[in-house]
């Protein structure tokens, strides 16, 4: 097993002390620590936002690209190197937001890669305004006299939308958020790992203290994860009691398992360039 | 009386869902493979049923540059096409129809044009065969060898078994007999081909060709008119010679893909129309920030907005030049010629890796569906240069090294010893992002002027424009892109009249080659610009790149290409008629439907526009 240290980048995180962000870093370190996946085969893509700063923060290959598409990004890099671990990150307005239809068409897709959301339900790099997951009738910096849209259900949308794994995680509760990332690396599949990350600075709602009195561990409920309906249905689960851990996981056929032009497991960054077959496409005009 | 010419029309016409498309094709397919050149050109409409389509098809013995702009044979498939088009067939031509569906009368036709109804019903006992039927007349009264047309049945109805080929070979030659003994053969006719059997396309496939041809291995799309077809191609052809082609659910995902694919080291392209462009320009910044190399192709159609789905317009110069906020480096290529569309892909994925940059290449509708014959391109050396690519890494690394040229060498993902993070915010050499805490300008103006280097190199890769035709002329006809087959058919046209014209038609518009175009256009003694679209693009970008006006304009923006005979008769007039101001004038095609309104002709309101835009 290679060592946490080694995962660790060369700058310092930026974030607010107490940020939620941090023990996610930390668990996707442990997790890649933990599955021996080397540095320099791994692949972190992220959006726009404080947490989409992460591949800054962590040693592997990183993608810091546009708001809201990490995943888009990250797909096509993991069609074209199939033999790279590719991790999407981001925030809630990044990926439900701004790039919410990406969202639903890759999990339909099912390319064989993780998505892991560091959730706050604000935007904090924009100053605190209201975000996608953020609860009808909070008031934000955007909604002063509180929000008038209710709050986006990633977990449910997931669900419906095709994703083959699908979790919850806490950054109050750093190993369990380590377990589910690693489950959702190794998982053949799309994969979520939604995560409570609470904003110490904008969001004055949703804190450490807010969630832990209502989380529980689905798994100590002896939850089933093959059961989609039952997922559905704990997706679905807010207000006292808020559900973590893995809602839901299928084997499904991969993108990549289905797609033509990767028939046989090939890479295509490892085909050569130079082409000698092209007389009979020539033909075909004739 | 028959008279023996070297080139000569067939226009079919009718509604969409009337199998225009696939006829005209049949017939442009057994022309070019019965030793004729071939150029087609299809007016449709964004509709699956209904509407008016035209399909033109030119054919001749020598190279044809443009559909032309005569009908010598048509084949009306309804009562409208007869009411739009009867007039204008050329006398001596012949105009075929199904006389079990309409009626036509000579009265609706010029003198001199042959009406030949078909009772298809009668003859063949199935309208289905209606098309089937009509082309066995035709090439009866054509008088062209029906073998290839015969070959082109069996291929196309292999699949659906010996009796449906039988059918349709038995219509064939029971309505070319039909013809043989009821109708008199057509007076237009056109020489024998030279028995060569050329190959036949659109700019699409020719660009989807060159793609794959370049070792592109990954293509995303969104379906949008007029780029589709080389999203079908590539899927026709694509996955079974190891490209990945993927529709995604918009034009920002397919731009970010075919990023995420370049990134990784895989040859990619995207491409959409101008609408999806639109989307995609955020995106096209981070390839120029991130110095990845991905090649993007815009088909223009005739905008604003939605605009003119189905038709052609050269108005997305500026659009693809300011794509994106923000300075960086990038290419754009404007080919003009089928060749120029394999040619062009295969330039812009090399120059896209050597110099780590997007790079463009605008096409438009009338490049893109065209059919037309060529004489072949290079498939054997096809030359690939993918610069200062890293297989392994020893020692430190540096992503974004700060190098003469300004390219720094790449090592992708996977490779052991140089992981890095790219980064669309402000980075240092090692992709360290400076724009939060660690803002410093002089890292910043480092880093702008590494990327920005690039372009002194790349301008020196770029072929320079060639003026064609005689040096010392009169009239220098100047546009870009599609617009140059009419150009060169109306030099060589004006110029066997005894005129002097010569032509600038440009393939690259970035990085911009100003000292040559600079020194052709001082020299000029009258200029023409000519290009499809209202304001004068190309124009402005000259004006723009050289302090050259070019006070003279012959503008189309109706959405169909410029006739041959529009731009001739008006640079005949023009250099007869050498106006002392400026002059703007536009041309508009006759679809045989009443103009309540006349384009601009008027020199002093030309001069007006001409200022303001």
């Amino acid at each position: 097993m290679a060592q946490v240290k080694e995962y660790i980048g060369k700058v310092k995180p930026d974030w607010c002390p107490g940020c939620g962000d941090f023990a996610v870093l930390n668990a996707l370190q442990r997790a890649l620590a933990e599955l021996d996946i080397a540095p320099h085969n791994a692949l972190v893509v992220s959006g726009i936002g404080c947490s989409s700063n992460l591949p800054g923060f962590i040693n592997t290959y990183g993608f810091h690209s546009l708001h809201g598409r990490s995943l888009p990004v990250a797909s096509g890099a993991k069609l074209c190197n199939t033999d790279l671990t590719v991790i999407a990150t981001g925030g809630d307005g990044d990926g439900y937001g701004i790039g919410a239809g990406h969202f639903i068409h890759t999990c339909r897709r099912n390319v064989n890669m993780t998505y892991i959301v560091m959730d706050n339900q604000i935007y904090g790099l924009t100053t605190g305004q209201a975000s996608p997951t953020t609860e009808k009738d909070t008031r934000t910096k955007s909604t002063p006299e509180g929000s008038i849209e209710i709050a986006l259900n990633p977990i449910a949308l997931a669900l419906t939308c095709g994703a083959t794994y699908v979790a919850r995680g806490f950054s109050g509760d750093n190993l369990h958020l380590a377990q589910m990332m690693k489950g959702a690396i190794e998982h053949r599949g799309f994969a979520l790992v939604d995560i409570f990350s609470p904003c110490v600075t904008y969001n004055k709602q949703n804190t450490y203290p807010w969630f832990r009195e209502r989380v529980y561990k689905l798994e100590d409920e002896k939850h089933d994860s093959s059961d989609y309906r039952l997922a559905l249905e704990k997706s679905l689960e807010w207000g006292n009691r808020i559900p973590l851990g893995l809602f839901y996981k299928v084997d499904r056929s991969t993108y990549e398992d289905d797609e033509l032009a990767l028939r046989g497991g090939v890479s295509l960054a490892k085909l050569p360039v130079q082409r000698n077959d092209l007389a009979s496409l020539m033909e075909d005009f004739i | 009386m028959t008279q023996t010419v070297t080139d000569l029309t067939v226009w079919i016409a009718g509604a969409a869902g009337d199998g225009i498309a696939s006829a005209g094709e049949s017939f442009a397919k057994a022309c070019s493979r019965s030793g004729y050149h071939v150029f087609a050109y299809n007016s449709y409409q964004s509709v699956i049923r209904g509407g008016h389509v035209c399909m033109h098809i030119r054919i001749g013995q020598q190279k044809v540059y443009t559909h032309g702009d005569t009908c010598d044979y048509l084949i009306a498939l309804n009562q409208e096409s007869i009411t739009r088009y009867g007039k204008r067939v050329t006398p001596g031509g012949v105009v075929l129809y199904n006389s079990e569906k309409f009626k036509a009368t000579q009265d609706q036709v010029g003198q001199g044009v042959q009406l030949i109804g078909l009772p298809v019903m009668e003859l063949v006992g199935n309208q289905l065969m209606q098309n089937t039927a009509l082309m066995g007349a035709l090439m009866q009264v054509l008088g062209i060898d029906p073998a290839a047309i015969r070959e082109l049945i069996e291929e196309r109805f292999k699949k659906k078994g010996d009796a449906v080929i039988k059918m349709n070979l038995d219509a064939f030659d029971k309505s070319g007999e039909y013809a043989k003994t009821k109708a008199k053969p057509g007076q237009i006719r056109i020489g024998k081909g030279d028995g060569k059997r050329r190959p036949l396309a659109g700019g699409n496939p020719l660009i989807a060709f060159g793609a794959v041809a370049a070792g592109c291995r990954f293509y995303s799309a969104y379906p949008m008119t007029p780029a589709s077809s080389i999203l079908h191609w590539l899927v026709k052809y694509g996955p079974k010679n190891g490209v990945l082609v993927k529709q995604c659910e918009d034009e920002i995902a397919a731009m970010n893909m075919a990023i995420g694919a370049g990134h990784v080291g895989v040859r990619a392209m995207t491409g959409t129309a101008g609408g999806g462009f639109a989307l995609m320009t955020e995106a096209i910044g981070m390839a120029g920030m991130t110095e990845t190399p991905v090649v993007i192709v815009e088909v223009q159609r005739g905008g604003p907005s939605t605009g003119l789905p189905t038709k052609t317009e050269q108005a997305d110069l500026f659009q693809v030049f300011g794509a994106s906020q923000g300075e960086f480096p990038k290419a754009i290529f404007v080919p003009r010629t089928l060749q120029e569309c394999y040619d062009t892909a295969v330039e812009a994925f090399n120059l896209a890796e050597k110099y780590q940059i997007p790079v463009l290449i605008m096409s438009d509708l009338y490049l893109s569906e065209r059919l037309e014959t060529f004489d072949g391109v290079n498939i054997d050396k096809v030359p690939i240069d993918r610069g200062q690519l890293l297989t392994q890494v020893n020692g430190s690394y540096r992503r974004f090294l700060d190098t003469p040229t300004g390219v720094s060498p790449r090592a992708l993902p996977g490779t052991p010893g140089a992981v890095y993070t790219t980064a669309t915010d402000e980075h240092d050499q090692d992709g360290i992002v400076i724009s939060d805490v660690f803002t410093n300008p002089a890292i910043r103006v480092k880093m702008m002027e590494k990327r920005m280097r690039k372009m002194q190199y790349l301008a020196k890769d770029i072929a320079p424009p060639v003026l064609e035709g005689p040096a010392d002329a009169d009239l220098t006809l100047v546009s870009w892109g599609s617009t140059y087959q009419v150009l060169l058919e109306t030099m060589n046209a004006l110029n066997k009249e005894g005129f002097k014209v010569n032509v600038l038609c440009l393939r690259t518009v970035w990085p911009f080659p100003a000292p040559e175009v600079k020194a052709i256009l001082s020299k000029a003694k009258l200029t023409l610009t000519v290009e499809a679209n209202y304001t004068g693009q190309i124009a402005k970008f000259i004006r723009m790149e050289t302090c050259v006006d070019l006070p003279h304009h012959l503008r189309k923006y109706d959405g169909e290409p410029f006739e041959p005979k529009q731009v001739i008769d008006y640079a005949r007039k023009f250099l007869k008629n050498k106006p002392a101001g400026p002059t703007v004038a536009s041309v508009m095609s006759d679809e045989g439907i009443p103009a309540d309104f006349s384009p601009i002709q008027n020199p002093a309101m030309g001069a007006e526009v001409a200022r303001q835009h």
